[in-house]
């Protein structure tokens, strides 16, 4: 009963497109050294929803995911991850995987991948069990016990995205995961990641200068702009449109899109 | 045959260093003997050999005070800069207190303190763990607040966003990756604890190789204090191999990020 009525105070208060966000970003700034990297950034995620981030280096995409983690502290405007305010008590409760695997040298495979459950005191039994229940989805069932170093390096970031999502926080942050894997690969683990979140229900914001990757992955592109960094183009993605296409980049829909956004950012260069 | 192959390679490899020593040892037996010096000035090996048979159960009897000493002295440094580089990590008032005493006490002359410490707390083994903790904590000290500080802010970031406490981080993430800093350290430590060990007995003690050394130096036995340093030589070594040992062991069960190790002069 109680529930009910604090939904409706919810729903009151805010307008039809945030209702279902999970994240919400309203008129973020953020400066570094008299800089200004951010200027008056606002979105929201829904449930579910995938959004990819599109921009030149420098644009703050790191920054803005840094800010949502919680691990710079917002100064300017506010972040809203599933009701969490606080930079302190998103810390935690924000998956992110980093650019880099980072994963610990001296740590198996398993371990690595329960180190989130570890820090927040699930038993080792119980993460473990945890762990083996994904790993055949994601591919390491094999290499449980293995340490980092004697794997490849679309491995490694399975092992790091398993690490960022074992703690199943409702919001989900993606920074160039296969930044630094080669096309075959990237290719490979973009249709895996697909699968892997088509069931999971979460918000998931994904950073990438990858034009392709955005499409093939997201339900709606943010274009930002440098200098500051800022949105200037939300795109909407039809799905279905383009999984049920053969080949992704020759579908006439992906096409359509992909010189929307060439164009958006060809523009900013120019404005530099 | 594998086997019986690596350890015919092994031996190939030492063969410049085995081969290094046994000529400055012939070296100098050849040119004690040739320019006829005294051997009460400098001995030859084959008289400093002789006298560590002669004196054996003596040399041992004493080269067990100043290991003890030393394995104390060594420990006490080792708990005492782990404590004190922790808390110039954890907090920056306690660097800034700290670190200004950790430098002064570096810049006393031992040789001036030790005399005053035999004063201060007597003869006895007391003395002389002071003179080797002052000796030893100093390069752990600094080794390990580099090593601790040498970790990858991102793997703090990564741990902060999966809800690490400082303390976590700080367990799990920092010191294991301050393990070969601290090693350099701790080598450095261990060679001159030994040193430490000797001048601490040379100020006010009646037992350990560094009395020995002073009271057979007194009285011109010239191939004893040889003897002793050979003794002390091999101590010191001991240590060191004892510190490299557990340094292989624990980085084998924590290996760095990047643990290639770089020789430029091999193929």
């Amino acid at each position: 009963m109680s529930q009910a009525s604090h939904q409706q105070e919810f729903s009151n208060n805010s307008n039809v497109d945030s209702e279902n966000a999970l994240l919400k970003v309203s008129c973020v700034g953020f400066d570094y050294d008299n800089a200004s990297i951010l200027d008056d950034v606002s979105l929201s995620v829904g449930r579910g929803e995938f959004v990819a981030l599109v921009g030149p280096s420098g644009c703050g995409k790191s920054t803005l995911l840094n800010l949502i983690s919680g691990v710079l502290e917002v100064r300017e405007g506010s972040i809203n991850t599933n009701g969490l305010v606080g930079r302190a008590e998103r810390l935690g409760n924000v998956s992110y995987m980093q650019q880099k695997d980072l994963l610990l040298p001296w740590r198996t495979v398993a371990e690595n991948s329960r180190l989130g459950l570890e820090l927040n005191g699930v038993n080792t039994a119980e993460s473990n069990e945890r762990v083996e229940k994904l790993a055949e989805l994601f591919d390491i069932a094999d290499v449980l016990d293995h340490m980092p170093w004697q794997l490849s390096g679309g491995m490694r970031q399975r092992v790091a995205l398993l690490r960022a999502v074992l703690p199943d926080n409702p919001v989900l942050l993606l920074d160039e995961p296969f930044g630094a894997l080669d096309a075959i690969t990237r290719r490979s683990l973009q249709q895996w990641l697909l699968n892997v979140l088509a069931t999971a229900d979460k918000a998931v914001v994904l950073v990438t200068h990858d034009v392709d990757e955005a499409i093939l992955l997201a339900d709606r592109i943010l274009v930002m702009a440098p200098n500051p960094g800022r949105i200037v183009a939300d795109i909407e993605v039809n799905v279905e449109a383009i999984t049920n296409s053969t080949d992704i980049s020759t579908s006439p829909e992906v096409i359509q899109i992909r010189t929307g956004i060439l164009d958006l950012l060809s523009r900013q260069e120019a404005v530099r | 045959m594998n086997t019986s192959g690596s350890i015919k390679k092994a031996l190939i490899e030492w063969i410049p260093a085995v081969a290094v020593t046994l000529a400055l040892i012939v070296a100098w037996e050849v040119l004690v003997d040739v320019m006829d010096v005294q051997h009460w000035l400098l001995p030859p090996p084959s008289v400093i050999a002789a006298e560590i048979g002669d004196s054996f159960g003596f040399l041992m009897k004493h080269a067990r005070v100043t290991a003890a000493e030393t394995l104390l002295g060594f420990s006490i440094s080792i708990v005492l800069a782990g404590g004190l580089s922790s808390g110039i990590i954890w907090s920056r008032t306690v660097e800034r207190t700290v670190y200004p005493l950790i430098i002064t006490s570096q810049t006393i002359p031992i040789i001036t303190l030790a005399p005053l410490l035999i004063i201060w707390v007597g003869t006895d083994i007391t003395s002389k763990v002071i003179v080797i903790v002052l000796f030893t904590f100093f390069p752990i000290v600094i080794s390990l607040v580099a090593g601790l500080r040498s970790v990858d802010q991102e793997m703090v970031d990564m741990f902060r966003t999966l809800g690490a406490s400082p303390f976590q981080i700080f367990r799990k993430l920092m010191i294991p990756s301050a393990l070969p800093n601290f090693f350099a350290g701790l080598k450095v430590a261990a060679v001159v604890s030994v040193i430490g060990a000797v001048i601490g007995e040379w100020f006010g003690s009646s037992a350990g190789l560094g009395w020995m050394m002073k009271i057979a130096g007194g009285q011109f036995q010239t191939a004893r204090v040889f003897a002793a340093i050979v003794v002390l030589s091999i101590l010191a070594m001991a240590l060191f191999a004892a510190v490299v040992a557990t340094e292989k062991w624990m980085l084998k069960k924590y290996p760095p990020t990047a643990n290639r190790v770089i020789r430029l002069g091999d193929s």
